[in-house]
């Protein structure tokens, strides 16, 4: 079965393609990419039309949250990947904060067979750094590793303590794969529910104070030279933490970082009204602290835009403020968030998608995110124009929690394709 | 559109009459009260008090009931009637008390302030003076005193301005206000 | 005619949300509540056949209390349900609570709530008004609202005042209400606390911060002193309380340099010796009992405005 994309603006950073092109599939592979018109053997292949759309690799999402297992009245693996479908990924990497905890092969063994079966999308699991999230035991990272694990993270909690993550800055080295650290020093956000300011003041919530994550950030960064190992900060959200990263960088250290759209659109005062659906961790900040993220964004101390998508059932969400969950579905609204800041002239279309694409598969050393010929047909087509209104009870995944709720935006998912079938189709 | 029924002097001349007639039926003044019920009523107690003052040289007691926490006519809503002061510092024990109002019309007014006035003790007699008598009463209650009768159609609206609260004296029939 | 009053809100949630002449016309209110109890028989018809729920998630004498006399004296069923006694121990959510509650017809529902935001989020799910009667380090709204009254009646007009708040800044409800009300009123605000009972960013609502007992009172109308709570000691913002008293503990000393007509007051329950001394809690300045009062008379007036009577029409 071939497939002929035709007629569509192609954008593929990681072959400096920018224009023009025709695209064609053949037994889930690329077989040729021409400027358009020039594919002269496309018989039997069937056309999609892709006049007036943006042709870009696949998305991927190194952060997200599935649920699965343990938790599947929030999201499942299943209606995750359609929920990442429909917002144009085709790769997501999955968090192991799931229940049991992703530390152990059998865990990771579980995950991807469900995958197979289930998933639209591919699954990428990632392990834990410590047993059971505990902080105190380093998990058996090489059998993670072979087991099929891309990355090491205890996502939703920190390593706080220094030296278990100093050996496991140095352990996880042993076998190239980057240690994914949520920076947050417990002790300054205890029994926080969000950014410590004026808001957080207003409305009498205890707040989480940047400090928290920058401190950590610093540490994590300190602990780079001697280790050697891979630091990977996860939703960067404190200008301060920019700024580290930033100066760790110019000194050729091995840290890289990512944001969440949630983290350059939104600022605290989304928490006024006491709306559960604005509360993450880490939470949103400040104006200044967006306009350094964004400033981040721009010179590329930023490296990767993932959602941490993260799903939560009404049961979890319409309570109490400082009782609600943490997190927001985010694979849905990443892409019109995203070309947010291409308007904000932050990042240009073809960066946009780049960190969306090859930088993530750079950074994990994944063989997507790339358009080349002989590669996985990964491929999403999008409307960069179209003008919509988000309501996510329109939502593919299975939760509906989203700040984004009658946000008029642009840029919409037309058609989502994994190895050449199309797994999600805009109607 | 409105019409004048009462003038300043015919205002004067009923509560001459009401004076008399309250110190006649009260064989003097040693053992009554005036009550004034909110707004009005209270000005028109104390042009009794004074009048009687005139005619007998005694001070009677005066006092001002809001009738708005005995009302029946309760719903949801946000707007309030204004709640004011009630102010009685006297005891009511053993005393004649005329209550005092400018219009008495379906006559649930009277019923809520009787009910106040029984709260703050037990008078000799309650009676009840009023400048208007509309007519339409919803209860059993009937004036002792009357200024005017003025039957008039339920659609239409008595008001009774005096001078202490509305700048001038005199009793005007209007056309219900939508 | 009868003269008619609206409030803007349907709920009582935050002093943020109510405007000059919301403040007023409760104040005005309350005034005239006032008189009802002092009376022999204290008790008037106007709720008769209402329904008054207390629901209060977090122990409370006094403001329950006060919502429960208030309710009773306008002739309201009250019923009060505690925290303990409620469906939430036995894991049932805040959301089924309410909406459980109002099936069984209610006319207006008291909350007082551990959590900052849980009244305005009950607000959400049912239909029937809703008075905040203190939620986390939130909003205290009709404590807020006596202390105007008792100011109001000791200073005779609000604005221009100048009032000192000194103690537990950081978790106290009652310093945001005030501190949100005054500035309505158009009254200037000073805190004094050690900083770790600050809240980050406080001066942004419009107040002046001291570190100084004596310095911050000199000037005021008005000193309100908040309770110190014992745990905070245990986590790590107060050396000791005895340390505190030291610095913050309003005593006679500090008196001598302010004027005689300065008002103190103090929402209860008052640490004796921690955050105010015996004899100025008993002193001729201080207000704490006129303020419990005036608080039967501040929820009267709640009550009747939110709930008794509308159509204002009848000789």
């Amino acid at each position: 079965m071939r497939i002929l994309i035709k007629g569509g603006h192609l954008i593929d950073p990681a072959n400096k393609k920018n224009g023009q092109f025709d695209l064609l599939i053949s037994k889930g592979k690329i077989e040729a990419v021409e400027p358009e018109g020039k594919i002269k053997d496309i018989s039997g292949a069937e056309i999609i039309d892709a006049k007036g759309a943006i042709v870009a690799p696949g998305f991927c999402d190194m952060h997200v949250h599935f649920r699965e297992p343990g938790h599947e009245y929030k999201e499942t693996i299943e209606t995750g990947s359609h929920s990442a479908a429909a917002g144009g990924f085709t790769t997501v990497a999955v968090m192991p904060n799931t229940s049991p905890v992703n530390d152990n092969r059998s865990v990771t063994d579980f995950i991807l067979s469900q995958a197979k079966e289930t998933s639209d999308i591919n699954i990428l699991p990632i392990g834990a750094i410590t047993k059971g999230l505990n902080g105190e035991t380093l998990s058996d990272m090489g059998e993670l590793k072979e087991a099929g694990c891309i990355g090491y993270s205890d996502d939703g909690r920190p390593v706080s303590n220094s030296e278990i993550m100093r050996r496991a800055l140095e352990y996880s080295k042993m076998f190239d794969l980057p240690c994914i650290q949520h920076s947050e020093v417990l002790e300054l956000t205890q029994g926080g529910s969000m950014n410590e300011g004026i808001v957080s003041t207003e409305l009498g919530l205890k707040g989480m104070p940047t400090e928290a994550e920058d401190i950590m950030v610093h540490r994590d960064i300190c602990l780079l030279p001697k280790t050697g190992g891979r630091l990977h900060v996860a939703h960067i959200s404190s200008g301060g933490s920019v700024d580290l990263v930033r100066q760790a960088k110019a000194k050729g250290l091995a840290v890289t970082c990512e944001v969440a759209p949630h983290h350059f659109t939104l600022t605290h005062d989304a928490c006024r009204g006491y709306d559960t659906n604005a509360k993450m961790s880490p939470p949103l900040r400040t104006q200044s602290d967006l306009e350094m993220i964004k400033e981040g964004m721009r010179d590329g101390t930023i490296d990767i835009i993932a959602t941490d998508h993260a799903p939560h059932d009404r049961v979890d969400k319409q309570v109490e403020f400082s009782k609600a969950c943490f997190g927001i579905v985010g694979l849905e609204t990443a892409l019109p968030l995203t070309l947010k800041m291409v308007d904000e002239k932050v990042i240009s279309l073809e960066k946009a998608i780049d960190m969306l694409t090859f930088q993530p598969s750079q950074l994990f050393k994944l063989d997507k995110g790339t358009l080349g010929v002989g590669k996985a047909a990964d491929i999403t087509l999008f409307d960069e124009k179209m003008e919509y209104t988000i309501d996510p009870s329109q939502f593919k995944s299975r939760s509906k929690n989203s700040p984004y709720k009658d946000w008029k935006v642009r840029g919409k998912v037309l058609r989502t394709l994994v190895n050449g079938k199309t797994v999600f189709k805009c109607n | 559109m409105s019409t004048t029924i009462l003038n300043e002097k015919d205002i004067a001349r009923a509560i001459n009459r009401i004076s008399h007639e309250i110190l006649e039926r009260n064989q003097g003044a040693e053992n009554i009260a005036l009550i004034g019920i909110r707004t009005r009523g209270v000005t028109l107690s104390s042009r009794l008090q004074a009048k009687i003052n005139a005619i007998e040289n005694i001070e009677v007691a005066t006092g001002a009931l809001d009738i708005t926490l005995y009302r029946d006519d309760i719903g949801a809503g946000l707007q309030k009637p204004e709640l004011k002061k009630t102010e009685i510092t006297f005891g009511l024990e053993g005393k004649h008390v005329i209550l005092c109002d400018d219009v008495l019309f379906t006559g649930r007014t009277i019923r809520a302030a009787i009910d106040a006035l029984i709260d703050f003790g037990r008078p000799a007699s309650v009676q009840l003076a009023v400048l208007i008598d509309r007519g339409h009463r919803e209860l059993p209650i009937r004036p002792d005193y009357v200024g005017k009768n003025i039957p008039t159609p339920k659609s239409k609206r008595v008001q009774v301005l005096l001078k202490e609260v509305d700048e001038e004296d005199k009793v005007i029939i209007q056309e219900q206000v939508k | 005619m009868t003269q008619t009053t609206t409030l803007s809100q349907r709920n009582i949630i935050t002093m943020e949300s109510l405007t000059a002449n919301d403040i007023d016309t409760i104040l005005d209110t309350a005034d005239s509540f006032k008189e009802v109890s002092t009376r022999a028989i204290k008790k008037v018809p106007i709720l008769r056949g209402r329904t008054i729920i207390n629901l209060f998630f977090e122990p409370s004498t006094r403001t329950r209390t006060s919502f429960e006399i208030a309710g009773k004296r306008l002739s309201a069923d009250v019923i009060n349900i505690s925290g303990a006694a409620s469906s939430t121990v036995k894991g049932e959510s805040l959301i089924d609570t309410v909406r459980n509650l109002e099936a069984m017809s209610p006319d207006i529902l008291v909350v007082r709530h551990n959590c900052s935001g849980a009244p305005a989020l009950i607000t959400q799910f049912i239909s029937k008004p809703v008075i905040n009667a203190g939620d986390g380090t939130h909003e205290h709204p009709s404590q807020s609202l006596l202390d105007l009254l008792t100011i109001r009646e000791h200073k005779g007009d609000l604005k221009g005042l100048k009032v000192t708040i000194v103690g537990d800044i950081a978790h106290s409800r009652v310093a945001r209400s005030n501190i949100h009300a005054m500035k309505t009123m158009g009254m200037t605000v000073k805190v004094v606390a050690p900083p770790p009972l600050l809240p980050i960013g406080i001066e942004q609502l419009g107040v002046d911060v001291c570190h100084d007992l004596e310095k911050g009172i000199k000037d005021a109308d008005v000193i309100m002193i908040l309770r110190i709570q014992l745990e905070r000691q245990n986590q790590g913002l107060l050396s000791s309380l005895r340390e505190y008293s030291n610095y913050f503990c309003l005593t006679e000393k500090h008196l001598s340099n302010v004027s005689d007509d300065t008002l103190i007051i103090h929402p209860g329950p008052v640490n004796r010796g921690v955050e105010i001394s015996l004899d100025v809690m008993e002193g001729p300045r201080s207000l704490i009992l006129n303020q419990v009062t005036n608080g039967v008379a501040i929820r009267m007036a709640l009550f009747y405005l939110l709930l008794g009577e509308s159509d204002a029409n009848s000789n």
